[in-house]
């Protein structure tokens, strides 16, 4: 193995990892405040089609802004459309499970129906912003190499950690998702909250969004994000809701993707390349086994999570 | 004035009814007016998707087959969600039923008799059985939510589907394109019964839907399931055990997917290919709760739902809409559908404005 290929292979995992590290996080606010949001594909499908929707066109006019516009856009879209969630989820206090869901669908059918005019553009990738002479040896492109996204996305794990475990604010959210009733009787706006925190969570899916469509293949292509959201969501549940681990578990499951890229590419393989790509989920199933049959998950699962909760009922 | 929600004593039956119409009718309103600002024909767009595929007696045929897997694969969820357990990876259970089912016919080319094609249905729904069983082991030996096992192992049944008709299932006739051998005329179902528009699948789904409603409305089990969903400590207290209820619901809706794609297989694709995954096992979650749940609903949902794919075909070549705009209007129907929701369980009353009372009566009500 040549010092070449592990660099490539470390800047792959850098890569795979991001997206689903950016979604998780934003999941793991909206779980800590009591809502579980299975919508973070459809969140990330409609960010992933915004960003490239504003690069493709604005970019000509926008110049070296035109990515960071594309991914703020992408932010907001997500965000946006999370509160489709939230009205649904929190005013009227559906089902969490289903109304995720169907956020989920309707976000695949809502990209694909924007999509369908991009199909086959491009636009140029959200690469590194380092100066040249920082990323030129492999070392410096370790370090200095990637897309913007991949150091948000390591700021935000840890943003949000210090958020839930050192501030007052993070603290008055665990409580709501832990009590809510408790919480509202001594006067937290509890669905505020929960609302700031779904919006949240939106627009973190849709910078993961982003990513792929931005940095990983600058391009359009139907339900790119191939599922990563569901991984995101195994994520949360893997980290026992706690940002450092979250930020581990990212890392295992990147380095899980990257050995089905390279076990795809090198055509070297004992096994069928089929095997590679279902061991990501194979492995989510297998991790949330290990982590429930500690007994943790449960326990550390905060404790209103996926209950409606009516205050003006 | 203020809007309140007052918990009613028992849920509306009239709401009940009505909101999942006031769905459609709302989605459709909904897709006309969101048409005609994309720039289409709206009000044309929406007869076509929602009416032609009803009117048009050519059409009959193609709703009823695409009604049979989602009624057959929603009425098993339907019992699941009664108990509060979210299979949401009936689409894997559905693709592995078929594989299954394939594989009986792909190990047994030679068999004539009439029994291939109950064992090729009896493979199916034991595959599908087995996908669902590992989610169930999982939640009740590991408490691992069924929510998220059984979605990721759709994307595992997807490559194992991927390596089976490309690898070691591959027909050997077939030009190198990755699926199986077609199923010999002995391993076929018609694609409809003779002399009607009525493909076989649909006449399972009209006697499961019987037999489920005799299960839910008639059976001592299906009153504990949904007693586990409703009150899961009385259900406790009542000797019902609630992971006996995570296995049964489990293995029947995932045995219910598994004879949907079996079925499906043998009576229209006639092999297994790339295009077999079609979404049914997800679309079958938006049937279970536009159905409310119910048997009777979960069949006319069924049959709302294959309307809106089959019109919706008919649009994109009529009226040149998108094809996407299908799963956008399930998506809303379903938005609409859990909106409507509250007005079940909750009655809107205005208050006017004035001294608000502090809600002293949140945790018990909620």
């Amino acid at each position: 193995m040549t010092l070449a290929f592990i660099i490539d292979a470390l800047i792959t995992v850098v890569g795979v990892t991001t997206p689903i590290l950016l979604a998780a996080t934003g999941e793991l606010v909206a779980e800590k405040s009591g809502v579980i949001n299975l919508g973070v594909e459809g969140m990330m499908l409609i960010g992933a089609i915004t960003a490239f929707a504003v690069a493709f066109d604005f970019g000509p006019d926008l110049g070296d802004a035109a990515p960071w516009v594309a991914v703020i856009a992408a932010a907001l879209a997500g965000a946006a459309s999370s509160m489709l969630f939230a009205v649904l989820a929190l005013t009227l206090g559906s089902n969490q499970v289903a109304t995720g869901l169907a956020l989920t669908i309707f976000g695949i059918g809502l990209s694909s129906l924007i999509g369908a005019g991009y199909v086959g553009m491009t636009v140029p990738a959200f690469d590194s912003f380092f100066p040249e002479r920082l990323t030129g040896d492999p070392v410096g492109r370790v370090v200095f190499g990637y897309s913007p996204l991949v150091y948000f996305a390591l700021f935000m794990v840890f943003a949000v950690g210090w958020f839930l475990n050192r501030t007052r604010a993070g603290l008055v959210l665990r409580a709501v998702g832990e009590n809510d009733i408790s919480a509202h009787s001594i006067g937290y706006p509890v669905l505020r909250i929960r609302y700031a925190a779904i919006a949240f969570g939106g627009a973190l899916a849709g910078i993961a969004g982003s990513y792929f469509s931005m940095v990983i293949t600058p391009m359009w292509a139907e339900q790119m994000t191939a599922g990563r959201g569901w991984i995101a969501l195994a994520l949360v549940v893997f980290s026992g809701w706690r940002a450092g681990r979250l930020l581990l578990g990212a890392y295992f499951f990147g380095i899980l993707m990257t050995l089905e890229l390279y076990a795809k590419a090198s055509g070297f393989s004992f096994l069928p390349s089929q095997f590679w790509a279902a061991m990501p989920y194979i492995m989510a199933v297998v991790v949330l086994a290990v982590i429930s049959a500690r007994g943790v998950a449960g326990s550390e699962a905060p404790s209103c999570l996926g209950r409606p909760f009516m205050p003006n009922a | 004035m203020r809007i309140r929600f007052e918990k009613r004593l028992t849920p509306s039956r009239f709401m009940l009814v009505a909101t999942p119409i006031a769905s459609v009718l709302l989605t459709m309103l909904l897709g006309a007016v969101i048409f005609e600002l994309i720039g289409f024909d709206g009000p044309h767009a929406i007869y076509e998707t929602f009416i032609t595929p009803i009117v048009a007696s050519y059409k009959w045929q193609d709703v009823l087959t695409k009604a049979a897997p989602l009624i057959i694969i929603a009425l098993g969820l339907s019992l699941g969600n009664q108990a509060k357990i979210w299979n949401i990876g009936a689409e894997g259970q559905y693709i592995i039923g078929a594989l299954t089912g394939a594989g009986v016919a792909f190990f047994l080319p030679n068999a004539q008799a009439f029994w291939i094609i109950p064992l090729m249905i009896a493979a199916g729904v034991f595959g599908g059985m087995v996908w669902a069983a590992v989610p169930a082991l999982l939640k009740t030996r590991f408490r691992v939510s069924e929510v998220l096992s059984s979605l990721m192992l759709v994307y595992v049944a997807l490559q194992v589907l991927n390596y089976l008709i490309g690898g070691p299932w591959k027909d050997p006739n077939g030009h190198n394109f990755p699926q199986t051998p077609p199923f010999t005329p002995a391993q076929l179902l018609p694609k409809v019964i003779p002399g009607t528009v009525v493909p076989p699948g649909f006449v399972v789904a009209i006697v499961l839907t019987l037999v489920f409603w005799i299960l839910t409305t008639r059976s001592v089990y299906g009153f504990s399931v949904r007693t586990v969903g409703a009150a899961p400590s009385a259900a406790r207290y009542g000797g019902f055990d609630a992971s006996r209820t995570v296995w049964s619901t489990l293995m029947i809706s995932g045995g219910m997917a598994g004879l949907a794609g079996i079925l499906e297989a043998m009576s229209q694709l006639g092999q297994i290919n790339l295009g077999f995954p079609s979404g049914y096992g997800f679309t079958a979650i938006i049937v279970s709760f536009l159905g409310r749940l119910h048997p009777i609903g979960v069949f006319l949902a069924g049959l709302i739902l294959a309307v809106t794919y089959v019109g919706g075909q008919v649009a994109q070549t009529v009226v040149h809409v998108p094809q996407a705009t299908a799963g956008i209007f399930q998506a809303t129907m379903l938005f609409f559908i859990l909106a409507s929701d509250i007005l079940v369980r909750y009655r809107l009353r205005f208050v006017r404005a004035g001294p608000v009372a502090k809600p002293a009566t949140v945790g018990a009500s909620a």
